[in-house]
């Protein structure tokens, strides 16, 4: 087969080189030489201004505070997801078949995962809607209706309203994930335990999360990348906007967005494509680091 | 596409998934009275959260048979008589339907254009030895650690110079292109799990390697490419910043496009019946697939975190 070896290998990659070098790499490549430009689009001559882009932008106080609320995000995005689906995940793995209807309960938890952001967060806002949202009106029928609100015009819930959506429509998707990898722990190990009088949560503790650690760092780092981006639901739910609560819900993405489509400040919006670039690798390599732990070959 | 369905996967760590008995179903004594208990208790937070999420999805529904009165001053009740009209002019007023039109046309050429080009680099990539393969591998697989956001000024720049900007082609040709790095990376742990055998019996049979590829490889294939197939049809459907971005007459929307700029403008025309027909219609198709190939669908979007 050699001799011809290239008559295959040649035409056959050359299509994706092509589409992938000029529609992916270069658009990367070419952002982070706009980002050193104070070009507003209209002309084809791109001045040079160096970093004055990422020192403006650093010192701009609506830049900081969006980057502050991906930052809060990230925080929360992580704990309450990953907990949230390794709980389902064990209970289904160690309940086994004794749980009923878990069939059910996978394929319904997994399904707001293939339903389009911008569904889930239209739906979303309706039920927060303040006068005939669902969550209110199940807020006034269990008798808390003293906490009933405009949880999207409210500026103090507006964010955590948007997080919870995501945190809702995630979780099934990890459970998966983590049923899948909890599954591949070999039985004897469990059965050992047992025998010694190992309590269920000393079996959870000391075997299952050791044992599929590395799943769990990866959906770590999967659920952080998701948070420096939240741009679909951030814009469905509020449009983006500069009404207050829009504002208290602005993510850097968001920010972006509208330095670009509406201000057209193509290198100030190239500058803040760039740090999101550098601060989803900074994290990577951060969240690899600092979750390292022995692996267990098994 | 990071965008939306995937977050994107960072790079291999392994972990194969052997088959091993289920460890729920194995009694050990002692533990299965106590398993009852659990199975009996485990059930509340099951309920709930099953609750949470399909009563949204079937309020959704119901909310698109009402009259806007209803919903308004009655968001609990069922609808007196079924407004089937919301979905007509969901259909044609709130233009849903030229948006279904649209996402249909482009899809069909991204979704083709996506697995055509995917499988045959993959298969390259897989099955021949050459300098460079391993460094092309990676450089795909790059694509999927970089936010879609990091190339968006420039890639609405140079989409407008190659007058592709709002353009239906230049729409699934971006596509195409950001589906890249993940089905190649899958279709490759694919190809390399066929056997080597077949390849090299029907080249002694004078079979030319394009003949190989198209007439066996690909049909072999055909698990992976489903996968991928479905997996990406979901990914472009409910694409929202690329045609945001990309395309700009109204007349071209995509449908999760429309539909966010339906819910921008405060509903159309305040017509929420309307509105939340439009939400179903565009629901329908991603619960039928989901219906239809759930466990493929589970182990193709779960691949990236398994084995990568």
């Amino acid at each position: 087969m050699q001799y011809h070896k290239y008559r295959i290998v040649i035409p056959f990659l050359l299509p994706a080189l092509i589409l992938y070098a000029v529609f992916v790499l270069y658009p990367y490549t070419r952002a982070f030489y706009v980002s050193m430009t104070s070009w507003r689009g209209v002309s084809a001559n791109m001045p040079f201004v160096g970093l004055d882009n990422y020192t403006r932008l650093l010192n701009e106080s609506r830049f900081m505070d969006a980057l502050l609320r991906n930052g809060q995000l990230l925080i929360v995005l992580p704990i309450v997801t990953i907990s949230i689906a390794l709980l389902f995940a064990a209970v289904f793995t160690q309940g086994g078949s004794g749980i009923m209807g878990s069939g059910f309960y996978r394929v319904v938890f997994f399904f707001p995962q293939v339903i389009s952001a911008v569904i889930v967060g239209m739906l979303f806002t309706y039920v927060y809607n303040p006068t005939y949202g669902l969550l209110n009106a199940f807020l006034r029928l269990i008798g808390l209706g003293s906490m009933t609100r405009a949880w999207l015009g409210d500026v103090s819930t507006v964010l955590w309203a948007i997080a919870a959506v995501a945190i809702w429509s995630s979780v099934g998707f990890y459970m998966v994930i983590f049923m899948a990898s909890m599954q591949s722990i070999p039985t004897s190990f469990y059965e050992a335990a047992v025998l010694d009088g190992a309590t269920r949560w000393r079996q959870f503790r000391d075997i299952t999360l050791p044992l599929m650690w590395e799943t769990i760092r990866t959906a770590l780092i999967y659920i952080a990348i998701a948070a420096l981006d939240f741009f679909t639901l951030v814009q469905v739910m509020t449009g983006g906007g500069s009404s207050a609560s829009a504002r208290k819900s602005e993510v850097a993405a968001i920010y972006m967005y509208n330095e670009a489509f509406t201000q057209s400040r193509w290198g100030s919006a190239s500058a803040v494509g760039v740090i999101l670039l550098i601060l989803t690798l900074m994290l990577s390599v951060v969240l690899m680091r600092i979750t390292r732990r022995e692996t267990y070959e098994f | 596409m990071s965008t939306s369905l995937v977050p994107t996967p960072p790079i291999k760590e392994s972990l194969e998934t052997p088959s091993t008995p289920q460890l729920g179903d194995l009694d050990i004594a002692g533990q299965s009275h106590s398993k009852r208990i659990l199975g009996i208790v485990a059930q509340i937070p099951l309920i709930i959260w099953a609750v949470m999420v399909i009563f949204p999805f079937l309020w959704m529904i119901m909310t698109s048979l009402k009259t806007n009165q209803e919903i308004l001053f009655s968001p609990w009740s069922l609808p007196d008589t079924p407004q089937w009209v919301n979905f007509t002019n969901a259909w044609t007023e709130a233009h849903i339907g030229r948006y279904v039109f649209n996402s249909v046309i482009v899809i069909a050429m991204s979704l083709t254009g996506t697995l055509l080009v995917s499988s045959m680099a993959a298969y390259v990539l897989a099955r021949f030895s050459f300098p460079g393969n391993r460094l092309l591998f990676y450089i795909f697989i790059a694509g999927l650690m970089f936010p879609v956001f990091l190339g968006l000024v420039p890639l609405y720049f140079l989409m407008n110079d190659l007058h592709l900007k709002d353009t239906y082609h230049g729409l699934a040709l971006v596509y195409i292109a950001y589906s890249l790095p993940f089905t190649i990376f899958f279709l490759v742990g694919f190809f390399k799990t066929l056997p080597e055998e077949i390849a090299e019996a029907s080249t002694v049979d004078g079979a030319g390697p394009y003949r190989t590829f198209f007439q066996i490889m690909l049909p072999m294939a055909k698990p992976g490419l489903i996968a991928m197939g479905i997996f990406n049809f979901l990914g472009h459907w409910n694409q929202y910043l690329l045609p945001l971005v990309l395309i700009q007459s109204e007349s071209k929307r995509m449908l999760s496009q429309g539909l966010g700029m339906l819910a921008i403008q405060q509903g159309y025309q305040n017509d929420y019946g309307a509105l939340f027909a439009a939400m179903t219609i565009t629901m329908v198709p991603s619960l039928i697939i989901y219906v239809l190939f759930q466990r493929r669908l589970e182990s193709g979007l779960t691949a990236g975190a398994l084995k990568g």
